[in-house]
């Protein structure tokens, strides 16, 4: 089901499968903590640890934000086989996006697209699968998003135990239980530079998997 | 399987102790005055909901017979195993140890209880995991806490799989009287204890047992819910090889090792920073909060009983 825009309004995690969909090996869980799930327009940013990651948090939104939303993905990994594509473009919408700068064309001009057809946007600022133990500086476009599109929110998630299930670097997927904390929005102070901003954004996400 | 008349009574007696549980509750329900009580009644029903639930369960599984019941003590332990390892830290480096626990460690263990190969299930966990997956460990080359990351491990297969597999293996024990009351005995009583020590607690509690380990637990509810829970159990009896005498003893060893499962479980939590294991039963809170007292009641009994009562 496509609405006329082009932007695909349901909310399945596969195309097949039940909707509302349980696809993912362990327990949905979400703690919203300074902002609602609504369907307003918004940046979800959070931490990398798993390729479950994305699939956790597409799972942990409800369906009406679920279909809006769509995942930034990086196209040297998720275009590189036809299964891998199928997975990102087909099942969970993913725009796919270039991690360095070839040629002509800014990388993240697929993600202002989106961002200008309404769509939400879920982004790994880290631009790679950490260790799970640390959070790794954030790569600035995330920055140039918040700058080009200040009317959109930008809403932190933290995943936790997400790098126990599936590490970078195994097969090998342990069962437990993943929980996905959604914390305030934040936006760029008007003399911030984009660096304060970015550890700031950074900070806000590493917060969320240590509450006090 | 003809339906046995025992288990028809015992399941009666469940069920009706239920019914006045939920009547109770009920009426307790309409007198609550201030907000604290309504809290502890919300919690008390959902408690009793949740029990009309698991009764429910089990009895199914009695019913279907002894393969249903290692089955659905299988899932109690990937359960428990689940919740354990959501709240338990673990490093890289244990990644693969996890991935067999849950699925190659615990399958085994209860294909070897459903083949009824003693020798092999009583010895696969504390002998060939215990040595296996610290030797696997060194393989991924991590050496940081590796003492405590072995042990986590360790402790992860023998509460929620070695100990909560030798309930359903008082089904395959031979000792003359039918082996699935004996594991009805030994869950009434240990679960029995804990409702009991809860009421009296509940009712009479003044004096804490240990405010920093578990403060719900008093010195009032512990004795009086753990004499009760004597008494019932011999009571009991005929579900058991046992004589009534017996019968007592054995009450009173699965109420000490359930209350210490109980609390050492606890332990473990206070030691996390949580306060239930999980979500999965409403009032009660996880899995493991559930079966605690289990772990460690159920091997002393299957151990006793096989040592002196089995042919």
């Amino acid at each position: 089901m496509r609405s006329p825009g082009g932007l695909p309004t349901d909310d399945r995690i596969c195309p097949g499968s039940p909707s509302r969909s349980r696809a993912a090996p362990y327990r949905r869980r979400s703690v919203w903590s300074g902002a609602e799930p609504t369907t307003r327009q918004r940046i979800y940013f959070a931490n990398h640890s798993s390729h479950f990651d994305t699939l956790a948090i597409i799972a942990a939104l409800p369906p009406a934000i679920r279909a809006r939303t769509r995942p930034v993905a990086a196209l040297d990994y998720w275009g590189k086989t036809r299964m891998r594509r199928f997975i990102a473009v087909e099942c969970l919408r993913s725009i796919l996006i270039n991690r360095t700068r070839t040629g002509e064309g800014d990388p993240l001009d697929p993600v202002r697209e989106g961002l200008a057809a309404g769509s939400s946007i879920l982004i790994f600022p880290e631009g790679t699968r950490g260790s799970g133990e640390t959070i790794a500086p954030f790569r600035s476009g995330l920055y140039r998003l918040a700058e080009a599109f200040p009317d959109v929110e930008l809403v932190p998630a933290y995943l936790d135990n997400l790098s126990r299930i599936m590490p970078k670097g195994s097969m090998l997927i342990v069962p437990i239980t993943c929980t996905v904390h959604f914390g305030a929005p934040l936006a760029p102070f008007p003399d911030e530079d984009g660096k304060a901003f970015l550890e700031r954004a950074r900070l806000a996400v590493e917060r969320l998997g240590k509450p006090a | 399987m003809t339906i046995n008349t025992t288990v028809l009574w015992v399941f009666g007696g469940i069920f009706l102790v239920l019914l006045v549980g939920t009547i109770a509750g009920a009426i307790l329900s309409a007198r609550a005055k201030n907000e604290e009580s309504r809290r502890t009644i919300d919690n008390l029903n959902a408690r009793t909901r949740s029990w009309w639930i698991m009764a429910i369960v089990i009895g199914t599984a009695v019913l279907l017979g002894q393969k249903a019941i290692i089955l659905l003590f299988a899932f109690i332990s990937f359960g428990a195993l689940r919740e354990f390892w959501t709240l338990t830290p673990s490093r890289r480096g244990d990644h693969r140890s996890l991935f067999l626990s849950f699925f190659v460690l615990l399958p085994a263990q209860y294909a070897l209880l459903w083949v009824n190969w003693y020798s092999f299930y009583t010895v696969l966990i504390p002998v060939y995991a215990f040595l296996g997956l610290a030797a696997i460990a060194t393989l991924s080359g991590e050496t940081g806490d590796f003492l405590d990351r072995s042990a986590r491990v360790q402790w992860g297969l023998m509460l929620c799989v070695y100990s909560i597999s030798l309930a359903p293996a008082l089904t395959t024990l031979k000792t003359g009287s039918d082996p699935i009351l004996l594991l009805l005995y030994l869950v009434i009583v240990v679960q029995l204890s804990d409702v009991l020590q809860y009421v009296f607690g509940k009712l009479f509690g003044r004096h804490r047992f240990s405010p920093n380990i578990s403060p719900s637990k008093t010195i009032e509810g512990l004795v009086g819910g753990g004499l009760s829970a004597i008494l019932i159990g011999a009571l009991l009896y005929p579900l058991t090889p046992f004589s009534p005498l017996q019968s007592a003893g054995m009450a009173a060893v699965i109420v000490v090792a359930g209350f210490f499962g109980g609390f050492v479980l606890s332990a473990v939590k206070r030691d996390l920073g949580v306060k239930d294991w999980g979500t999965l039963i409403e009032g009660h809170g996880g899995i493991l909060d559930r079966v605690d007292s289990l772990t460690f009641s159920a091997p002393l009994l299957f151990h006793l009983t096989r040592y002196w009562f089995a042919t």
